[in-house]
């Protein structure tokens, strides 16, 4: 029982946080796009925390955002609270989150796919996929099959998705939603390895059940910035979070019931995140720790469901509530949903390049979860990245491709196809090198002008980058022609922060460059100050402060370059490479580096076998 | 990462020393061309005309003709020699100088000086050692230190790795606390207290500095200083030359000006390996010739590692002296008070107040080399030189080592001058770079897992 569904450029498998980029993208850049999903009710569902951003993953949004994708967007019309987090621990680590409601941002996103032209948005399992002379194939449950010329998986946990609480385990994907039963076969049968990954989630309480009298409160900034450069609202905060802690009582009551968690007990396989341990597995491995913080979200404006960030488990449902009732303000809670671990199927993203292509599979691509990476903001920056080397590639134009000194997404990128995956891959500042130059601040500066080449950036949002980056440079000389002479209103700010008095005249930008000062703070002695936006404020007392770290990172940047200019070729067969170790051939013939640069991070391969490759490569 | 041409290399490859037997190893297309330029055999037969495992008993002569040492030259022909390529090793009779002399001519005949590890990679790469011997290998190259097992540095390079891993853990704990803070900010991470991190800091740079002091020390041990002698014309220095050397080198006359360029001798004070520079007397000139000699030595002034200054105690300080004094002080200099044999008019103190030691000799009577040699002892650091302890064994060690400790001067300075901690967690990951570069490894990874394992951090 099939029929002909149609024929289209492109097909993206799930309408997650990766699917959802993907698809907008390959259709903005003129691509007929299918987007599948399982379930409409789920398009963008966020079944984990209900916030947007965080630590890295700002910097993600911010990218997304600067090169034309959605997340930021969306994340701001749905915020319910806005912070900036590290404040004062330097403007590399400066990382935005917002608190989100999370059934608005599913309802916006999927109105977004909805509306958007070349775009269709379909409800349907895809079963089966194959590829024949170029063309994929794809099925669905009821019969429909369709053609197109590149497919992006973006399955996340729905692949393979099996729930398990306690002793309880059935086969589901996230949310209590049907999970993806077929398509991994299918995936097997086209020579693709996959592996299973797991990852969790903690319970949602009711809020009226909660006692919030004594818990401390976190509230948002005031006032509250967006992540889209397009933003031009004004936004506001709605909810505050307030922050708990476990005891020596929950500690005893999930130690007396580990025996009863299938993490413990052998019953999941797949590896989970190291970064996002179940509270059980907190308790374990740092066994000393006396205490564990939580913070309780809300998840919505018009819903009464609590998140309780920090206490994701999958001890058996009776368990969870016995020590959820254990810690301060949740002594009655009630729960509404528990907390689950999802075990799922995922790809070894070793089989990809940096478009997120197959090697092996032209015209296949993976994102998100699938590539065994975790978060919504990794799997929209991955979702884009395929999305637009899918429609590049169908247009016949060069891939997009991102390198490490130009954005997280490039590191991300670059890390998944060069080291993989071997458990849930986060972004963290500490994943990026270049971290004074990968600031959130500038993302504009460093991938607005690349969104423009590609055509996803319209011609209004370029022509405001293009004044923004006018304005700046126009402070910036300002400030390095501004003399600022002696007196004793200059130097009464001066030294209350600390710093030395000044006795002759002093440029402006000197002032700043100390690290005591700011441009806020030199306000009432800059009479000529224009009145500018205060993000070109924040990029220029940046760049000034940070001037020698700048140049030193940049001069890291060229050194890497170098090597990145050494090109591998592609069909290079590494075994035939004398005096490669044998760990190093395996290792190159499988990530199968596209440069020098790409195949010395490869973990397995040493400087010596590097020096090996050199010698090759100048025969 | 060596990044070799198909060019002639060349090392000593025994461990330097007094007596025995010491080779030299040339390999590469040119070695037996190269080899031939400098070793005449007593037959007359050429090593070229030889076949390959057969020796030739000779002498190897320098470039102006004179005879260094005794040798027999083998000849390996590719690709049956061990790095596969064509080798010549010359066996001379040993001693530092007389070493050092034949590598320094077969160089100057067009071999270029072997790095670390470089014929044992050239033998990889050209199939000569199996599986198991190439991992040895890529240990040295990137020096993982197991592979030495067959050198006599086995035991120093275990100390060094366990000596930059100490290092390397002070840096690691910090970086690792510093990442975990600020990726995960609403964890229940300890705060960084600025006192710890200097602490840490200052922890890690003076290990590094006691290795890279070691290194200089040891470089007087193994390597040779690179020493001028400097003193107005006719004061003596190249009889302190000849008196050091045991030989007549430089041209010793009684005419102002008679030693013009510099002339180079390797000799062994004590546990130091000095390579000596006779200069040309430093004095006002009108003579062009002359004055090129005296620009020179001006200049080396700067670049060397020790000086010998030498005065004439018969004669009063003059001008000569005084400009002479004013260009000490870059370097570790000791003066040497000459001529004590007549009568000492020189004005001591005024010597002693710019120089960092000062000896009394009679090169002419061959008096005073005692004191001399334990001056040039203490001031090299060849006297505290500790054979036990670890040692940076190679020019790139150092280089990693030094650029190991640069960030971390900076991350003292940008802590004290109230930097964000972002600046310092890049500086002090720059230096954990270099130092993984010493020891092969590799860096962001081992602070990413060093987060997991350190911090509770998650949902």
């Amino acid at each position: 029982m099939s029929y002909f569904a149609g024929k289209y450029d492109i097909a993206v498998v799930g309408a997650g946080h990766a699917g959802i980029e993907a698809g907008l993208a390959g259709a903005r850049l003129g691509c007929k796009t299918v987007v599948f999903t399982i379930n409409m009710d789920a398009v963008g569902n966020c079944p984990c925390n209900p916030s947007i951003g965080g630590t890295a993953k700002g910097h993600l949004v911010r990218e997304i955002d600067a090169l034309g994708g959605e997340m930021g967007k969306t994340a701001d019309e749905c915020m319910l609270q806005m912070r900036m987090l590290n404040r004062g621990k330097g403007p590399a680590v400066h990382s935005l989150r917002a608190q989100i409601d999370r059934r608005k941002y599913s309802e916006v996103m999927k109105h977004k796919l909805e509306k958007q032209e070349n775009l269709e948005l379909h409800q349907a399992e895809v079963v089966s996929i194959k590829e024949l002379d170029g063309v994929w194939k794809l099925e669905t449950r009821m019969g429909a099959e369709y053609e197109f010329k590149a497919v992006i998986i973006a399955t996340g946990t729905y692949l393979g998705g099996r729930i398990f609480v306690g002793e309880v385990s059935y086969e589901s994907g996230p949310d209590g939603i049907f999970p993806a039963t077929f398509l991994g076969q299918s995936l097997k049968d086209l020579g693709i390895s996959l592996r299973r990954f797991k990852t969790g989630t903690p319970a949602r309480v009711l809020k009226s059940s909660i006692d919030f009298s004594d818990l401390e409160i976190q509230e948002g900034d005031e006032p509250p910035e967006p992540f889209s450069y397009d933003t031009e609202e004004i936004l506001e905060n709605k909810v505050v979070c307030h922050i708990s802690w476990t005891n020596e009582k929950t500690k005893q009551i999930i130690l007396d019931n580990i025996h009863r968690s299938p993490l413990f007990s052998g019953m999941i396989h797949g590896v989970g995140p190291r970064y996002c341990p179940s509270l059980e597995d907190k308790i374990v491995r740092f066994a000393d720790k006396e205490r564990h913080q939580l913070f309780i979200e809300p998840c919505g404006e018009n819903t009464e469901e609590m998140y309780l960030q920090g206490m994701s488990s999958s001890l058996p449902e009776e368990v969870q509530l016995k020590f959820y009732h254990t810690i301060k303000g949740l002594e009655n809670v009630v729960m509404m949903r528990c907390a689950y671990a999802i075990e799922y199927d995922c790809a070894d993203p070793l089989q990809m390049d940096n478009t997120l292509e197959f090697m092996e599979h032209p015209g296949l691509y993976g994102a998100g979860q699938f590539n065994g990476s975790s978060g919504y903001e990794e799997a929209a920056a991955q979702g884009l990245v395929a999305g637009v080397n899918a429609a590049l590639k169908i247009k016949g134009e060069e891939p997009m491709i991102l390198d490490r000194s130009s954005s997280y997404i490039g590191t991300l990128v670059d890390d998944l196809v060069t080291k993989g995956a071997n458990d849930p891959y986060r972004m963290m500042t500490s994943r990026s090198e270049y971290r004074l130059i990968l600031r959130q601040d500038n993302a504009d500066e460093r991938l607005t002008p690349i969104g423009r080449r590609i055509g996803l950036i319209s011609d209004e949002r370029y022509n405001k980058f293009l004044k923004k980056q006018q304005l700046k440079a126009d402070e910036l000389k300002r400030i390095r022609n501004t003399v600022i002479a002696p007196s004793d209103k200059v130097n009464e700010i001066i030294v209350s922060r600390e710093t030395s008095a000044i006795t002759t005249g002093v440029k402006l930008v000197d002032l700043i460059k100390r690290p005591q000062l700011s441009y806020e703070i030199l306000k009432p002695i800059d009479t000529d100050r224009p009145d500018l936006d205060s993000n070109i404020f924040e990029q220029i007392e940046v760049e000034v402060k940070y001037e020698g770290y700048i140049k030193k990172q940049l001069a890291q940047v060229e050194q890497m370059q170098r090597m990145e200019k050494k090109k591998l070729p592609a069909d290079l067969d590494y075994k035939t490479i004398r005096g490669l170790r044998l760990e190093a051939q395996e290792k190159l013939n499988k990530v199968h580096p596209t440069n020098l640069g790409q195949a010395s991070r490869i973990s397995g391969v040493s400087p010596a076998d590097i020096s090996v490759l050199v010698i090759w490569l100048s025969k | 990462m060596s990044d070799f041409q198909n060019n002639t290399i060349a090392a000593i490859s025994t461990p330097l020393g007094q007596g025995g037997i010491s080779v030299i190893r040339i390999s590469g297309d040119n070695s037996i061309e190269i080899a031939d330029s400098v070793f005449k055999s007593v037959s007359g037969k050429k090593l070229s005309q030889i076949n390959g495992y057969s020796a030739l008993f000779g002498k190897i002569y320098d470039d102006d003709g004179s005879a260094l040492d005794e040798c027999v030259a083998t000849v390996f022909r590719s690709p049956h020699s061990y790095t596969g390529e064509n080798v010549v090793e010359l066996s001379c009779h040993g001693g530092i100088f007389v070493t050092n002399q034949v590598l320094r001519t077969v160089i100057k005949s067009g071999a270029v000086l072997a790095k670390p590890g470089e014929f044992t990679e050239r033998a990889f790469v050209n199939g000569k050692i199996d599986l198991t011997e190439s991992e040895a290998v890529m240990d040295i190259i990137s020096a993982k230190g197991k592979a030495a097992a067959r050198s006599a540095l086995n035991i120093k390079e275990g100390r060094l790795r366990s000596e930059i891993d100490d290092v390397k853990d002070l840096l690691i704990d910090s970086a690792a606390h510093l990442s975990a803070w600020a990726d995960y900010p609403e964890e229940d991470i300890p705060e960084i207290s600025t006192e710890n991190l200097l602490s840490n800091i200052s922890a890690a740079s003076s290990k590094l500095e006691k290795l890279i002091k070691n290194y200089d020390c040891g470089k007087a041990v193994k390597q040779g200083i690179d020493t001028l002698i400097v003193g107005k014309p006719n004061v003596g220095k190249s009889t302190l030359m000849n008196f050091l050397t045991g030989c007549e080198k430089s041209i010793v006359t009684d005419i102002p000006g008679t030693t013009r360029d510099i002339i180079e001798e390797t000799i062994v004070m004590g546990n130091a390996v000095l390579i000596l520079s006779d200069t040309a007397g430093l004095r006002d000139t009108d003579n062009p010739i002359e004055k090129i000699g005296v620009n020179l030595v001006k200049k080396r002034l700067q670049s060397c590692g020790l000086v010998l200054a030498v005065f004439d105690a018969s004669r009063q300080l003059d001008e000569d002296d005084f400009n002479m004094i004013d260009l000490l002080g870059e370097v570790p200099s000791v003066a040497v008070i000459n001529k004590t044999d007549l009568d000492c008019v020189v004005d001591v103190d005024l010597i002693k107040s710019k120089a960092n030691k000062c000896v009394f000799i009679s090169a002419a009577k061959g008096e005073g080399l005692d004191d001399l040699t334990s001056a040039v002892e203490d001031l090299t650091g060849a006297a505290e030189f500790d054979e036990n302890s670890a040692v940076l064994s190679n020019e790139r060690q150092f280089q990693c080592a030094s650029c190991a400790l640069e960030p971390l001067k900076q991350a003292v300075s940008a802590i004290e001058s109230g930097m964000t901690l972002d600046a310092v967690t890049v500086l002090i990951e720059e230096s954990i770079q270099n130092l993984l570069e010493l020891t092969g490894e590799r860096a962001s990874e081992t602070i990413v897992h060093s987060v997991f394992s350190k911090f509770c951090v998650g949902k």
